[in-house]
C-alpha cells in the first residue's frame, strides 16, 4: 500500500542539450582569463606552424627519386625521394639486392608470430613449438646455405630485420636469465643472494655502450684459443645480459606484491619451494608485471640503435651508411631520419597501446 | 518553511547519458534542522549532499544554499564551499600534515587568519572532539575513529552553518563507530544545521529531526523518525527497514 | 634465551642450503677461472701488455673541448679526468634542464585547457617512441646542417649562433667584480631575511606577502648596487667574427649543444610521465576534501597534490637521472669527447682493452651509486610518518 502523492519516478535520458560543442568549448578552452590567453597564445603559434609543416611535408615535397627536383625544392619542400631511392638499403641493410626476398619474407613472418602471440587466441602450450619454429624458419631464410638459398654471412644482415631480430632474441633468451636472478635475489642463501645483487646492480649501473664494447672488444679474449664468435652473437649476448638484469628486477617486483599468506597456504598444503614457485608465486607475479615486461620490450627495441655504434647495421646504422656514402643525397639526411623515427614511433607506440590493454585486462581479472 | 537554508528544486542530475542519479528532487532544510539521509546504495544519496557543496554539479533545477544560488560561477561556488563543511567516508586527512596543519590549512590560506588565532580556533575544536592530545601526530599515526574525529574537528573549524557527513561511519571498525557517533550527538545538540548520509538508524532516531529515505534517485518518503521507523508509508521503505533493523 | 639447537643434520633445510651455495660457488670459480686463463693466454699470445701503468705515459692524442686545458703530452690519466668533467658537464646540466622542461609538462597534462593538455600530451608520446641516438644524431645534425655556417652566423649583439656552436661574452676579470659579488652575498642575506619576515608577517596577520619575486628583485638589486660601487667595469671578452671562427668569448660547441638539447628533451618526456603518474596516484579523495576547505585549484596543487605527490614521484626520478647520466655515453656517436669517447680513443691506441673498460664502468658506477644514495637520503627525507 502506498500512501497518495509517492509515484515512482521513471529513468529519463539526459536532456541532449548539455551544452554541446559549444559547451566543450567554452571549459575547455576559454574557461577563465588565463586559459583562454593561453589557447590564443597557443592556437595562434599552431596555426601559423602547421599549415607551413603541412606545405613543406606534403604539398610542396617531392616524392620521386629526382634529384634535380629534389635540389630545386630545397627549403621550400620535403625530398621524399631520397626515401624512394634508398628504401632497400635503409631497410634491408647491405643485404644483396637480389636476395632481399629473404629478409623481407623472414621478417614478415616473425612479426605476424610476435603479434599472434599478443592475442588471446594463441595463449596455448603449442606456442612455445610455433615460436622454435618460425625462429628456425627465420635463420635458414637469413642464412641460406642451403640447397637453393644462398649463403649470406651475419655482418650483412641489417636494416630493420636485424632490428626485430636482436630486440626479440634478447628478451626471449633473457627471460629464463631473469627469472632466475630475480628468484635467486629473494633467496634465503647469502652466497646467491650476494651473487644476484651483485649481478644486477653492477650492470643496472653502467651504460648498455660499455657492455656492447666489451662483447666487441672483451670476447674474443675470453675464449679459448682458435673459437672465433659471430659478431652478432657478442652483441646479443651483452644486450641479453643486459635486458635480463632490468627484467629481474621487473620480476621482483611482481613477486614482492605476493602476500605472504599465498605461501604460508602452499606451505601447509605439503607443496615444496620450487612447486610453490611455479604453480602459485609465478604465475600470479608474471600476470602482474607483464606491462612492464612490455616497456621492457620497448626499451630492448630502442636500444638495439646502439649496436650501430659496434658496427652492426640495424635501422639507424644502415640510415647513416645509405646516406654518408652518397653525396648526392646527402643534403637530405633529415628526411631519411623522419622516416626510420616514424618506424619506431609506430612500433613502439603500438606496443605501448598493447601495453596499457593488458594492464586493463589484469586489472579486470583482479576487480570483484 | 520560511527561511530555508538549502532549497533543491526539480533538481535533476545524470552521471553520463544514461544513468538517472537524481530525479526531480524537491527538498528544503530548514537552519538549525539535522537531516539523516537513507536507502539502498545507488539510490543517489551521497550524490544528493555532494551537490550541496558542489563536488557534484546538477544539470536541471534550482539548487540554493542559504540564499547563494548554485551554478558555473567559481566564485560563488568558493563563497558557499565557505559556509559548507563536509565529513568524508574515508577521512582523506592530509597525512603530510600534522592534525594541527590539517585543521588550521583552510583558515589561514583560505580564511586569511593570523596563524596564532588560527590555531588557537583548532585548539578549541580538537576540544570539542576530545582529541587535543593529538595535535601534533600524523594523521597515520592514529586509529580511525581519532581520525574522523580530527576530520569533524577540521570541517567545524571553517565555522560553517551547514555540516555535511557522508556515511561517516562506513569505514570504521565497529568498537570506533561509538566514539564518532557520540560527537555527532553533542554536535546535533548545539544548533548546527547537520544533513547526515549513514546506516545508523541508533543515530537517526536520537538526534534527527527528520529522516529522508531516497530510492532509485528519489525522495520516497521523509519523516520524523518516530512516524518513519514505526509507520513507513511505501512498500520500499518497509523493506529497506526491514532489512536493516531485523540483525 | 632460546635453548641453542645441539645437533646438525644433514637433511636439514639449513644443509641442504649450504650444499646448493657450495655448488654454486664451486660453478661460477669454475667460469671465472676459465674465462681468466683464457684472456691471460690470449693475451699473452697476441702481445698485448696488461696493468694500468699506461695511465701515467702521455696520451697522443688532442680532446675537442674541455673545462681545463688539455694537450696531447699529458698524461692518460689527465685525459680521463677530462672526459669525467665532459661526463658530469653534460650530465648535471640535463638533468636541471629535464626536471624543469619534465616537471612543466606532466603538470601540464592536468592544465584546464584542453589545447595544453593535447600539446603535452603529444610531447610525451613523440620523444618517448624515438630511439635516445635518433633523437641525438638529429639534433646534431640540425645544429651543423641548418644552423648558417660560420661566416654568416646569425648575431644578436654580442651572441653567435652557428654551425660553431653558441658564443657568448665572458666577462673580463677586474676587481670591481668584486663588489658585484659581494653584492650577490649581501643580496641573498637580504633574501633570506626578507624571506623570513615576509613568513612571520602573514603568520601574524594572514596576510600572504611575495616570496618569490621580491627577493629575486632584491638580489639582483644588491649586485646591481655592487657592481656599480666597483667602478662599474664593463669591461668583456667578447667573440668576435675571425677569418674562419669565432674568436674570444666562451663557446658552447655543436656536440655538447645537440646532446644536451638531445638528452634533455628525451628524459623530460619520461619525467613528465613520471610525474603525472605520481599527481595520478594522489587519492582522488585529497582534491576533494582540498575543494570542500575552499581551496583553490592553485593552492590545491601546492600544499596537497604535489608534497603528496612528490613521495611518489622521487625513486622513479632518480631513475630517470640515472638514465640520462648513463644515455650520455651515447656522445661517442656524435664526437663530443666524454669519458666513453676517451677510453675509446685509449684503448685504440693502447690495446688495454680490459682496463679501460674497468675504468669506464668504475667510473659510472660510482656516479649510480652517488646519485641513487642522495636521492635516497631526500626520499628517506621526505617519507610521510605512520604508525
Amino acid at each position: 500500500m502506498n500512501r497518495a502523492g509517492y509515484q515512482p519516478i521513471a529513468p529519463r535520458p539526459a536532456p541532449a542539450d548539455t551544452g554541446g560543442p559549444w559547451a566543450w568549448l567554452r571549459a575547455n578552452l576559454f574557461a577563465d582569463w588565463k586559459t583562454a590567453t593561453s589557447t590564443l597564445v597557443l592556437g595562434g603559434l599552431l596555426l601559423w606552424f602547421v599549415p607551413r609543416l603541412f606545405d613543406w611535408a606534403v604539398l610542396g615535397a617531392v616524392w620521386s627519386a629526382d634529384l634535380k627536383a629534389c635540389r630545386a625544392a630545397e627549403g621550400a619542400g620535403a625530398c621524399w625521394g631520397v626515401i624512394t631511392e634508398k628504401y632497400r638499403i635503409i631497410i634491408f641493410g647491405r643485404y644483396p639486392f637480389e636476395q632481399q626476398w629473404r629478409p623481407l619474407v623472414a621478417t614478415v613472418l616473425m612479426l605476424a608470430m610476435l603479434i599472434a602471440s599478443c592475442t588471446r587466441a594463441f595463449w596455448r602450450p603449442w606456442l612455445a613449438v610455433l615460436w622454435v619454429a618460425v625462429l628456425a624458419v627465420f635463420f635458414v631464410l637469413m642464412y641460406g646455405n642451403t640447397p637453393g638459398l644462398a649463403r649470406v654471412e651475419t655482418d650483412r644482415w641489417g636494416g630493420l630485420p636485424l632490428t626485430i631480430l636482436l630486440a626479440t632474441l634478447s628478451i626471449v633468451m633473457a627471460f629464463p636469465i631473469a627469472l632466475v636472478v630475480a628468484l635467486g635475489r629473494r633467496s634465503d642463501l647469502p652466497a646467491i643472494r650476494a651473487f644476484c645483487t651483485l649481478y644486477v646492480e653492477l650492470i643496472r649501473g653502467v651504460p648498455l655502450i660499455s657492455l656492447l664494447f666489451m662483447a666487441s672488444f672483451m670476447f674474443p679474449l675470453f675464449m679459448p684459443q682458435g673459437l672465433t664468435i659471430d659478431v652478432l652473437i657478442r652483441v646479443l649476448v651483452g644486450i641479453t645480459l643486459f635486458t635480463a638484469a632490468y627484467l629481474a628486477e621487473v620480476i621482483r617486483g611482481g613477486l614482492q606484491a605476493i602476500p605472504k599468506g599465498q605461501l604460508e597456504a602452499a606451505a601447509t598444503l605439503g607443496l615444496s619451494y620450487w612447486q610453490t614457485q611455479r604453480k602459485i608465486v609465478l604465475p600470479q607475479a608474471l600476470a602482474m608485471v607483464v606491462p612492464s615486461i612490455m616497456n621492457s620490450f620497448i626499451s630492448v627495441f630502442k636500444d638495439t640503435s646502439l649496436v650501430s655504434i659496434v658496427s652492426l647495421y640495424e635501422l639507424t646504422g644502415a640510415l647513416d651508411m645509405a646516406i654518408n656514402a652518397d653525396a648526392d643525397w646527402k643534403p637530405f639526411k633529415l628526411q631519411g631520419y623522419v622516416f626510420i623515427a616514424a618506424i619506431y614511433f609506430i612500433f613502439c607506440f603500438s606496443m605501448s597501446r598493447y601495453s596499457r590493454w593488458v594492464e586493463r585486462q589484469v586489472n579486470k581479472s583482479r576487480m570483484r | 518553511m520560511s527561511d530555508p537554508i538549502v532549497v533543491f528544486d526539480k533538481v535533476n542530475k545524470w552521471y553520463g547519458n544514461d544513468f538517472h542519479v537524481l530525479r526531480d528532487i524537491d527538498l528544503q532544510v530548514g537552519r538549525g534542522e539535522r537531516i539523516v539521509v537513507c536507502g539502498p546504495s545507488g539510490s543517489g544519496k551521497s550524490t544528493l549532499i555532494r551537490c550541496i557543496n558542489r563536488l557534484e554539479e546538477h544539470q536541471q533545477g534550482r539548487l540554493v544554499v542559504d540564499g547563494v544560488e548554485l551554478g558555473d560561477d567559481v566564485r560563488v561556488v568558493d563563497e558557499v564551499r565557505k559556509k559548507v563543511g563536509m565529513v568524508f567516508q574515508q577521512f582523506n586527512l592530509f597525512p603530510h600534515l600534522t592534525v594541527l596543519e590539517n585543521l588550521t590549512l583552510s583558515p589561514i590560506w583560505v580564511g586569511k587568519l593570523p596563524r596564532k588565532q588560527a590555531e588557537e580556533k583548532a585548539m578549541q575544536q580538537l576540544e570539542r572532539v576530545r582529541i587535543a592530545e593529538q595535535a601534533a601526530k600524523y594523521p597515520l599515526q592514529l586509529s580511525g575513529g581519532q581520525q574522523q574525529r580530527v576530520a569533524i574537528a577540521r570541517a567545524l573549524c571553517l565555522t560553517p552553518k551547514i555540516m555535511l557527513f557522508d556515511e561517516p561511519t562506513s569505514a570504521l571498525d565497529p568498537e570506533m563507530i561509538k566514539e564518532v557517533l557520540d560527537v555527532m550527538i553533542e554536535l546535533a545538540g548545539q544548533g548546527i544545521t547537520m544533513v547526515c548520509v549513514t546506516h545508523e538508524m541508533g543515530f537517526a532516531k536520537a538526534v534527527a529531526d527528520r529522516v529522508i529515505f531516497m530510492d532509485e534517485g528519489q525522495i520516497v518518503e521523509q519523516n520524523n523518525p518516530h512516524d518513519f521507523f514505526s509507520h513507513p508509508q511505501t512498500d520500499r521503505s518497509r523493506d529497506f527497514l526491514a532489512k536493516i533493523l531485523g540483525h | 634465551m632460546p635453548p641453542k639447537k645441539s645437533s646438525w643434520s644433514w637433511r636439514s633445510r639449513a644443509a641442504r642450503g649450504l650444499a646448493y651455495q657450495v655448488v654454486a660457488i664451486a660453478v661460477i670459480a669454475m667460469i671465472v677461472w676459465f674465462l681468466a686463463s683464457n684472456t691471460l693466454h690470449n693475451m699473452r699470445v697476441r702481445g698485448i701488455q696488461s696493468g694500468f701503468d699506461f695511465l701515467s705515459q702521455p696520451a697522443g692524442f688532442s680532446i675537442g673541448e674541455s673545462l681545463f686545458p688539455f694537450d696531447s703530452a699529458e698524461s692518460y690519466w689527465r685525459a680521463f679526468l677530462v672526459g669525467v668533467s665532459n661526463t658530469l658537464r653534460v650530465a648535471v646540466a640535463g638533468i636541471f634542464l629535464s626536471t624543469i622542461l619534465g616537471t612543466l609538462v606532466g603538470v601540464g597534462r592536468f592544465s584546464r585547457n584542453a589545447l595544453v593538455r593535447g600539446l603535452c600530451y603529444g610531447y610525451v608520446e613523440c620523444f618517448r617512441n624515438i630511439p635516445v641516438l635518433l633523437h641525438l644524431l638529429m639534433w646534431y645534425l640540425v645544429l651543423t646542417d641548418l644552423l648558417p655556417a660560420i661566416q654568416d652566423a646569425w648575431h644578436v649583439g654580442p651572441f653567435f649562433l652557428s654551425k660553431g656552436g653558441v658564443n657568448f661574452p665572458v666577462p673580463v676579470w677586474h676587481p670591481g667584480l668584486a663588489w658585484a659579488i659581494g653584492g650577490l652575498f649581501a643580496g641573498a642575506a637580504a633574501a633570506g631575511l626578507y624571506r623570513a619576515w615576509a613568513r612571520r608577517r602573514f603568520e601574524e596577520t594572514g596576510i600572504a606577502r611575495s616570496v618569490f619575486w621580491v627577493p629575486v628583485l632584491l638580489v639582483l638589486a644588491c649586485v646591481a648596487l655592487g657592481w656599480l660601487a666597483g667602478g662599474a667595469p664593463s669591461l668583456v671578452d667578447s667573440p668576435e667574427k675571425g677569418e674562419f671562427a669565432v674568436e674570444n668569448g666562451g663557446a658552447l660547441t655543436p656536440e655538447f649543444l645537440a646532446l644536451l638539447l638531445g638528452l634533455s628533451t628525451y628524459t623530460a618526456a619520461f619525467i613528465a610521465e613520471v610525474v603525472r603518474s605520481g599527481i595520478a596516484s594522489v587519492p582522488a579523495g585529497q582534491g576533494e576534501a582540498a575543494a570542500a576547505l575552499g581551496l583553490d585549484r592553485g593552492l590545491e596543487m601546492r600544499l596537497v597534490m604535489m608534497p603528496q605527490a612528490l613521495r611518489v614521484i622521487i625513486p622513479p626520478l632518480t631513475n630517470q637521472y640515472l638514465n640520462l647520466t648513463k644515455n650520455s655515453s651515447l656522445a661517442v656517436a656524435i664526437g663530443y669527447p666524454d669519458i666513453v669517447s676517451i677510453a675509446n680513443t685509449a684503448m685504440n691506441q693502447t690495446g688495454r682493452a680490459v682496463e679501460c673498460i674497468a675504468i669506464l664502468m668504475a667510473v659510472y658506477l660510482t656516479i649510480s651509486l652517488l646519485t641513487s644514495a642522495l636521492m635516497n637520503w631526500y626520499n628517506a627525507r621526505v617519507a610521510i610518518k605512520e604508525r
